[in-house]
This record gives C-alpha cells, sequence and structure tokens, in this order.
C-alpha cells in the first residue's frame, strides 16, 4: 500500500463532500439535510488541516480558518435547529417539500 | 507498511462508510449516529496528521455539541421507530449521478495539479502559538477576526431564541383566563 | 430718456387693470371693474397722445426728418456678444400713430362696453381681458426687438382667443376661438421661422440694428442673405415672405382669412376693438416696421401686394353677399386690410415713390375710426334687435336716430366719398398703385366700388328697407329711447369716431408718416379722384335701387348670378376646402398614420414589453418552485458549468 499524504486526504475530503452533497440532495428530512452540510464543511476544514500540513507546516492560517468554520457550523447549525423546530411547531412536519409556501 | 499507514486507511475506511450510511440510512437515529463516527473518523484524521488541538476543538464542538444538538431535534421532531419517507427513485439517481460527474471532475482536476509538498513536516503547532496568533493585534493577527466570530455567535444565539420563542398573541392571554 | 418712464407707462397701465381685474375682479370689483379699467386706460390714452405731440412736434425730427428714438431698452436674454433679446420701447411715427390708435379705440371701446356688457356676470373678466389684449398690442407697436414683438404677437393672440371665446358656453364661439387660433397659430410658425432666418443672417434681433445691416447693400451680412439661396429663392426673401406669412394670419390675408368671420363671434366692442381697428392691422404693421427691408426683395414686396388686392377683392364680393351683419363687416375689415397690404407692396423709399406707404399708414389709421365706428354701430344695432341677421332688420333709423347718422357718416367714409376720411387715404393708395402697378389699380379700383356697394347694403337693410315688426314687442313706447340707443356710455363713442371718421382725412399724414422719414406732400389730384368716386356713387346708387325699399329684386338679380353668388355666399368655399384638406387629407394621411403608429407601436411596443414579460414570467416561474434541493441542484450545475468552461473550453 501506498503511504498515505495530500493526495490521499484531498481523496477522502472531496468524497465526503460529495456524499455531503448527494444527501443534501436526496434527502426530503430538514434535519438530514443539515447533517449533510455538517458533512460538508468537515470535509471543507479537512482539506484546510491537509494543505496547512503538507504545503505551509510553518503557517497558522488553516488552523485558524477551521477554528472560525467550527464557530460558524455551530452558530449555523444552533439557528437552523430553531428553524427547523418552529417549522415543525406551525407545520407539524420538517419535510422539505412541505415548506414550498413562499415560492412565488 | 508502517502502522501510520493502517491507522490512515482504517479512518478513512470508517469516515467514508459512515458517511455514506449517514446519507442513505432510512433511520433518522441512526443517520445521526453514523454523522457521529464519521465526525470522529475526522478528529481521527486531525490526530494523525498532529493537529491535537484542532481534533480536541472538534470532538468538543461536533460530537459533543452539534451532534448531540441534531439528536435533540431529532427527539423532538420524529416519533420513534419511525422510517423516514423514500425519496423518488430518479431523484437520487439523478443526484447520484450528478454527484458523480463533479467528484469525477474535481478529482480528475486534484490529480493532474502538482501541489509542491513541502519535506519537512516535522513542526506542529503548539497550542500556546495558536492562542497567541489568535490573539495578535500585528498584520497576521487574527484578533479581528476573532472578535467578529464572537459578535456573529452573540447575534446566532439571539436570533436563536427569538426564532424559538412563542409569538405573543398564541400566549394565552391572562385576562381571558380571568375573565373565564 | 426723460420720458422712459412715460412710454413704459403707456402698456403698463393697461397691464395693471389686467392683474387688477384678472386677480380680484370677479369677487371684489365686479361692478366697477369696467370704471377702473376705463380710468385706467384713459390715463394710458392721455400719455400716449402726449407721447405721440412731443414726439411730432418736440422731439422726433432732427433736420426734417423723423428719427428712430430707443425710449429705453434693457437686455433680457443675452445670448453671445452680439445677440440677446432685449424689452425696449423703440418709438417712430408708425409707433407713435400705433400708439394712439391703440390707446384710443380701446378707450372708446372700454367706454361702450360699460353700457353694452352691462349686467353680463364675468364683466371684470371682460375687462380685465381687454386690458391684457391693450397692454400686449400696446407692447406689440413698441417693440424694438423683433423677439420681443413676437412674444407680444403671440400674446395679442391668446387675448383675442380669450375674447373670442368669452361667451363659452356657445359652441360657435368656442368653435371660432379654437379656428382663430389655431389658424393664426399656424401662421406665427412662418413668422418664427421667419424671424429665425432673418437674425440668423443678420446677427441680431434689434429692429434698427437689423434693418441697418439687412439694407445697406455691402455689409457682410446682407450679402450673406441674399447669396445663400433655397430653391433659387435668397434667403432673405425666404425670412421675408416667412414673416409675412405671420403679418397675413394676423391680419386675414387670402389664404389665412378663414378665422376672421368666424371671431366675430366675441362680443360687438372687442370685435371692433381687435378685429377691425388694432389687431388685425398688426400684420400691416409688421411689414411697415420691416419696410425697408422688404424693399430689397421685389419678389416679397410683389407677394405683400398680391397678397393684398387678392383678399382686397375675394373679400369684397364675399361681403356683398353675406346676411350676418358682423360677418358683413369682418369681410369688409378684411378687404380694406388688403388694401393697406398692397399699397406697401407697390411702394417704394423716398419722395413721391413711397406714397404707398404713407397711404397705407395713412389708411390703417383712417380705417381704424371708421371701422370701429361700424362695429360699434353694428353692436348699438344688435343690441336693440338681439340678432345679428339683416332679416331681422330694417326701418331702424327712427329708433336709432344718432346710431343711424353715425352709421351713415361710416358708410360714406368707408365707400370714399369726399370730404370723409376714407375718400383721402383711400385716393392715395389708389395713386400709389397708379404708376407701376395697373392689374393692382384697376382690381382696387372695382373692389372700392363694390365696399361701397355692399356698405350701403348693409346700410339700407338695417335702417330702411322693410318695417320690421320684431322688435316692436321689446320696444314698447316708455323705454325705446332709452334701450334703443344704450345711453350716453354707447353714444359717445360713437360720436367721437363719427367726428374722427369726419376729420381724420385732413390731417396730413404725409408730414408724419412716411417710409424714409422726410415729410412728404401729398397733393390731391382732383381729376384721378373721379373715377373711384363715381364708381363709388355707382355702387351706392345700385345699394340704393335694390335695398332702399323692401323688394323682390336682389333676390331675382342675385339668382341671376346664378352658382357666382352662389359661391360668394359660400365664401369661395374656402372654409370647406380647408376642411376637406383637414379633415379628409391631413387627417386620413398624416393623423390616422400617426394614430395607427401611436396605438400600435408606440403603445404596443409598450403593451408588448408588458405581456411578453409576463408571459416569460410564467414560463419561467417554474423554476422557481421553492424546492430547495432544485436550487442546491441548479447551483451545482452552474459550478461545475463554468468549471469546465474555465478550465477545458476557455484557455
Amino acid at each position: 500500500m501506498i503511504t498515505p499524504g495530500l493526495y490521499h486526504i484531498l481523496f477522502i475530503s472531496t468524497a465526503l463532500f460529495f456524499i455531503g452533497m448527494y444527501g443534501f440532495f436526496a434527502r426530503k428530512n430538514l434535519i438530514t439535510m443539515l447533517m449533510s452540510i455538517e458533512l460538508i464543511l468537515n470535509s471543507v476544514n479537512l482539506n484546510f488541516i491537509a494543505f496547512n500540513k503538507y504545503l505551509w507546516p510553518g503557517r497558522l492560517d488553516g488552523v485558524f480558518f477551521t477554528i472560525f468554520i467550527i464557530a460558524i457550523a455551530a452558530a449555523e447549525a444552533a439557528v437552523a435547529i430553531a428553524i427547523i423546530i418552529n417549522l415543525y411547531r406551525s407545520h407539524k412536519s420538517i419535510d422539505v417539500e412541505q415548506t414550498e409556501e413562499m415560492k412565488y | 507498511m508502517t502502522g501510520s499507514t493502517i491507522i490512515f486507511y482504517l479512518l478513512a475506511l470508517l469516515t467514508l462508510v459512515s458517511a455514506v450510511l449517514a446519507v442513505t440510512s432510512r433511520q433518522i437515529f441512526r443517520a445521526a449516529i453514523y454523522l457521529l463516527f464519521t465526525l470522529i473518523g475526522i478528529a481521527g484524521f486531525y490526530f494523525w496528521m498532529q493537529y491535537d488541538f484542532i481534533a480536541a476543538v472538534q470532538i468538543i464542538v461536533y460530537v459533543g455539541g452539534i451532534t448531540v444538538l441534531i439528536i435533540f431535534s431529532i427527539f423532538l421532531t420524529q416519533q420513534a421507530g419511525e422510517l423516514l419517507p423514500k425519496q423518488k427513485i430518479g431523484r437520487q439517481v439523478f443526484a447520484a449521478a450528478a454527484v458523480f460527474c463533479s467528484f469525477a471532475l474535481v478529482m480528475l482536476q486534484m490529480i493532474n495539479h502538482h501541489f509542491t509538498v513541502t519535506a519537512d513536516q516535522s513542526t506542529t503547532p503548539t497550542i500556546a502559538a495558536i492562542g497567541e496568533k489568535m490573539l495578535a493585534t500585528t498584520e497576521d493577527g487574527y484578533a479581528l477576526p476573532f472578535e467578529v466570530v464572537s459578535i456573529l455567535l452573540l447575534a446566532a444565539m439571539i436570533g436563536c431564541i427569538v426564532i424559538a420563542m412563542r409569538p405573543e398573541d398564541t400566549l394565552p392571554n391572562e385576562q381571558d383566563l380571568q375573565q373565564k | 430718456m426723460s420720458n422712459a418712464l412715460q412710454i413704459a407707462l403707456i402698456p403698463l397701465l393697461p397691464l395693471a387693470a389686467f392683474v387688477i381685474l384678472g386677480l380680484f375682479g370677479n369677487k371684489y370689483v365686479n361692478r366697477s371693474a369696467g370704471i377702473i379699467a376705463t380710468f385706467l386706460l384713459a390715463s394710458s390714452a392721455a400719455l400716449a397722445f402726449y407721447t405721440a405731440y412731443q414726439y411730432f412736434f418736440e422731439y422726433g425730427k432732427v433736420e426734417g426728418v423723423y428719427q428712430k428714438v430707443t425710449a429705453f431698452k434693457y437686455t433680457w436674454l443675452q445670448f453671445s456678444d452680439q445677440l440677446s433679446i432685449d424689452i425696449g420701447a423703440l418709438i417712430d411715427p408708425i409707433t407713435a400713430m400705433m400708439l394712439v390708435v391703440v390707446t384710443f379705440i380701446s378707450l372708446l371701446v372700454h367706454i361702450y362696453s360699460l353700457a353694452y356688457l352691462k349686467g353680463e356676470k364675468r364683466f371684470a373678466t371682460y375687462y380685465a381681458f381687454l386690458g391684457l389684449f391693450t397692454f400686449s398690442m400696446l407692447g406689440l407697436v413698441l417693440s424694438s426687438n423683433i423677439f420681443q414683438m413676437y412674444i407680444f404677437w403671440e400674446l395679442v393672440g391668446v387675448s383675442s382667443f380669450l375674447l373670442i371665446g368669452f361667451y363659452y358656453d356657445k359652441p360657435s364661439a368656442v368653435a371660432a376661438c379654437k379656428k382663430a387660433f389655431i389658424v393664426t397659430r399656424f401662421a406665427d410658425l412662418g413668422f418664427l421661422i421667419g424671424i429665425l432666418v432673418l437674425s440668423f443672417y443678420a446677427g441680431t434681433l434689434d429692429f434698427n440694428t437689423l434693418i441697418e445691416r439687412l439694407t445697406s447693400l455691402q455689409s457682410a451680412e446682407f450679402k450673406m442673405a441674399t447669396a445663400a439661396s433655397f430653391m433659387g429663392i435668397s434667403a432673405l426673401t425666404w425670412g421675408l415672405v416667412l414673416v409675412f406669412i405671420g403679418g397675413a394670419g394676423k391680419s386675414a390675408m387670402f389664404p389665412l382669412h378663414i378665422w376672421l368671420p368666424d371671431a366675430m363671434e366675441g362680443p360687438t366692442p372687442v370685435s371692433a376693438l381687435i378685429h377691425a381697428a388694432t389687431m388685425v392691422v398688426a400684420g400691416v404693421f409688421l411689414v411697415a416696421r420691416l419696410f425697408p427691408v422688404f424693399q430689397i426683395s421685389p419678389i416679397a414686396m410683389d407677394v405683400v401686394a398680391y397678397t393684398g388686392i387678392i383678399s382686397a377683392l375675394i373679400a369684397a364680393v364675399i361681403a356683398c353677399t353675406q346676411t350676418d351683419i358682423k360677418r358683413v363687416l369682418a369681410y369688409s375689415t378684411m378687404s380694406q386690410i388688403g388694401f393697406m397690404m398692397f399699397a406697401l407692396g407697390v411702394s417704394k423709399t423716398g419722395g413721391e415713390a413711397g406714397l404707398g406707404f404713407t397711404a397705407s399708414m395713412f389708411h390703417l389709421f383712417t380705417h381704424a375710426m371708421f371701422k370701429a365706428l361700424l362695429f360699434l354701430g353694428a353692436g348699438a344695432v344688435i343690441h336693440y334687435v338681439h340678432s345679428n341677421e339683416m332679416k331681422d332688420m330694417g326701418g331702424l333709423r327712427k329708433y336709432l336716430p344718432i346710431t343711424h347718422i353715425t352709421f351713415l357718416i361710416a358708410c360714406l367714409a368707408i365707400s370714399g366719398i369726399p370730404p370723409f376720411a376714407g375718400f383721402f387715404s383711400k385716393e392715395e393708395i389708389l395713386l400709389a398703385a397708379y404708376h407701376h402697378y395697373p392689374v393692382i389699380f384697376y382690381t382696387a379700383l372695382i373692389t372700392s366700388g363694390l365696399t361701397a356697394f355692399y356698405m350701403f347694403r348693409l346700410y339700407f337693410s338695417i335702417f330702411w328697407n322693410k318695417q320690421t315688426q320684431v322688435h316692436s314687442e321689446h320696444s314698447a313706447p316708455h323705454d325705446s329711447e332709452k334701450h334703443g340707443e344704450g345711453g350716453l356710455a354707447m353714444m359717445l363713442p360713437l360720436i367721437v369716431l363719427a367726428m374722427a371718421s369726419c376729420l381724420a382725412g385732413f390731417i396730413h399724414f404725409g408730414n408724419f408718416v412716411t417710409a424714409d422719414g422726410k415729410p412728404l406732400t401729398t397733393a390731391l389730384h382732383l381729376l384721378f379722384s373721379v373715377a373711384p368716386v363715381v364708381l363709388a356713387l355707382a355702387g351706392i346708387g345700385i345699394a340704393t335701387w335694390l335695398f332702399l325699399r323692401q323688394n323682390d329684386s336682389p333676390v331675382k338679380y342675385s339668382n341671376k348670378l346664378g352658382n357666382l353668388y352662389k359661391a360668394a355666399h359660400q365664401k369661395f368655399y374656402i372654409d370647406e376646402l380647408y376642411g376637406f384638406i383637414t379633415q379628409k387629407i391631413i387627417f386620413n394621411l398624416v393623423g390616422r398614420p400617426a394614430a395607427w403608429f401611436d396605438k400600435n407601436i408606440v403603445d404596443g411596443l409598450v403593451n408588448e414589453t408588458g405581456n411578453g414579460t409576463t408571459t416569460l414570467a410564467e414560463k419561467i416561474k417554474a423554476f422557481q418552485s421553492g424546492k430547495v434541493q432544485q436550487y442546491a441542484i441548479y447551483f451545482l450545475g452552474g459550478v461545475m458549468g463554468l468549471t469546465v468552461l474555465f478550465i477545458y473550453l476557455w484557455k
């Protein structure tokens, strides 16, 4: 087996990204879609760290981006879940197909 | 074949498989658990790359925070044991095809692109260095984005409270109750 | 000039009347409006007389030549160093004369209207309009600048429009005022273009400078104006002809005369003021003002002369057949203005050859007197009979003695019977034409015979002929005197004008108003006068024979004339021709396509834009499904598409 390096990690992060993408397209439940988004965000984080490690090990920018993305993801998750719960209250459902009222 | 390599492949397997299961499982609670494993796998990669601080943050925030939040919301909105409704097969196929094509395109680009990998990867950032840089107000310091993010978090918090609050007119009115 | 204020006050006093009565008239001073306006105008008239006196006898004459005096001048709009629109007052003999005529006639009309329009609901409005008109007319004659003249020219048009449409609840009056406005406006377009052409070549708008530059044969401006040509005619001539079109419109010259007879829908004193004595001679005044320039271009002079004589003849023929007394007078006015026009057209500058100019101005002066008299007399008759139609009148001499006498004097004056005013001026006009323009001379001779005929036809039909029964019931014995004559306010102007008509002819006009400012001695050629006077007497004789007693010979003869009579009675179908041109040709060929274009192309474009957007929106709104996942797929597709585009195709 080949010694894992940058390309391996990039492959994993890309795969994670598109798995998240697929989940976002194919799922109907808002919570599972939110989970897909978390996957996407994590793949990006992984990318940042990998680049930081393999390309510019002396620097910290990738680390900081990751930290900020985690912070923003936490905020996003909190807000999204608040919205989802509110939606559930009014619609008794968190199916994404039910949320088309504002389409026109 | 060193131990490190084996660990890497094991982590990769764990992460990808549980990620795929997380987006395909029809039991939402299980999907959340698979997501938990994925996140742990990613934390494992951070450890593997010797970015311990990030790995710790990942576990604390994602595994300890967000996944728990998601599980809570699942409890709040979902009946136990209920399967998720099936997505249309056409949509699934279409999404898979689109995603696969995109994935292939990106991978093709990535493989063709030559990254100049630095040979010396021994230095790993210490937590002290991260902390100093985070609060530095010099040219490369991250004090300002840090403050911006803290304001964002505050805003998100207030936003959550506002969203989650019941509108006032739906609350039972005390006077009405007294009259009754 | 020390008298700048005095001259400025002449037009400003009527303006004050307009402003005061226009703003406050109907509410506060409706009853006394007439008195206020009359008082203001009397002051203005006194100033005008004094100014004219001063000009003619004190300072105007320098070394035997009347100078053009610029009383004051303010630059209003400066376009360039040379070109500016000024507001000023230019006094020269014709201006001085016009000041007198306008203020005098206007004053008498003001007085006359006191009685004539008594009890009218919009009494103050009427006087306000009169004030506006007088102001604009005075401003017009005082203008030192051709553009200032144009401004006042339009103001005159507007006030005329207002006054013709004074009885705006009468559909015919509304139609008439619209017609007058449109026709004169149409002509004014020519005037405006003419002004632009002239001022473009002269490089100035000031009358004095303009005349000076365009008449000196050596000046660069003159050479340029004559060298530039369009369709084989020099730019100067084009400019002059276009200016003359404006003048012809205002002066009701053929073929732009159609508005004048209809304008008689206005109150009769207005007809006397505007459509007989003052406004309609504005065209004559304009040509006289630019006379030195017209002089340069023989073609323009011929246009003026022939337009004048054709109008004179046609109007005289039509006047013989009309039955509405005011329309007869309107056509007579047109005919007389035709006389003035062709007199200008045949004139030259200087000496005996400049007789035409003097004669024209003289006729303008005397005509203002007797035509105003005729209109006011007709007003008195209409006031009494409550009808404009000749068939409702007859034998009125017993009821309206003063009107009868004054009307007779006016008729004699217009017919050219010595020693009344019209005789002298008309003789001069004929004399001016005699030397060089035989065709015009003989036509004019016939026309003056016709003039006598139709005037006396009118006179006899009103005051003699049959004994009309119509008015006998409302002219009950106890108030017939009072009602009939309309009191002192109506009679005074008639008497004053009658005296003026008798005496105005004896003024030696050649001493004052000539083309070049030098006095011109006009000898009365007695032998020459025989032919016109005899013709006039013959006209009167025929009229006496036909109309003195009620008989059926007029009908008989008119039947014998057959088509000619019918054509003349229908005003030679000119109105119909205009109607045909406008309604059939312009409406169909220009208006309809324009309307179609507007409806289908212009509106259609707008509508189609709206409809198209809606249709398109209907079609694409499915994309906006509200399905978040679809959006995400589109988004991914877009990103990937761009990636492919930039990486593989856009190298």
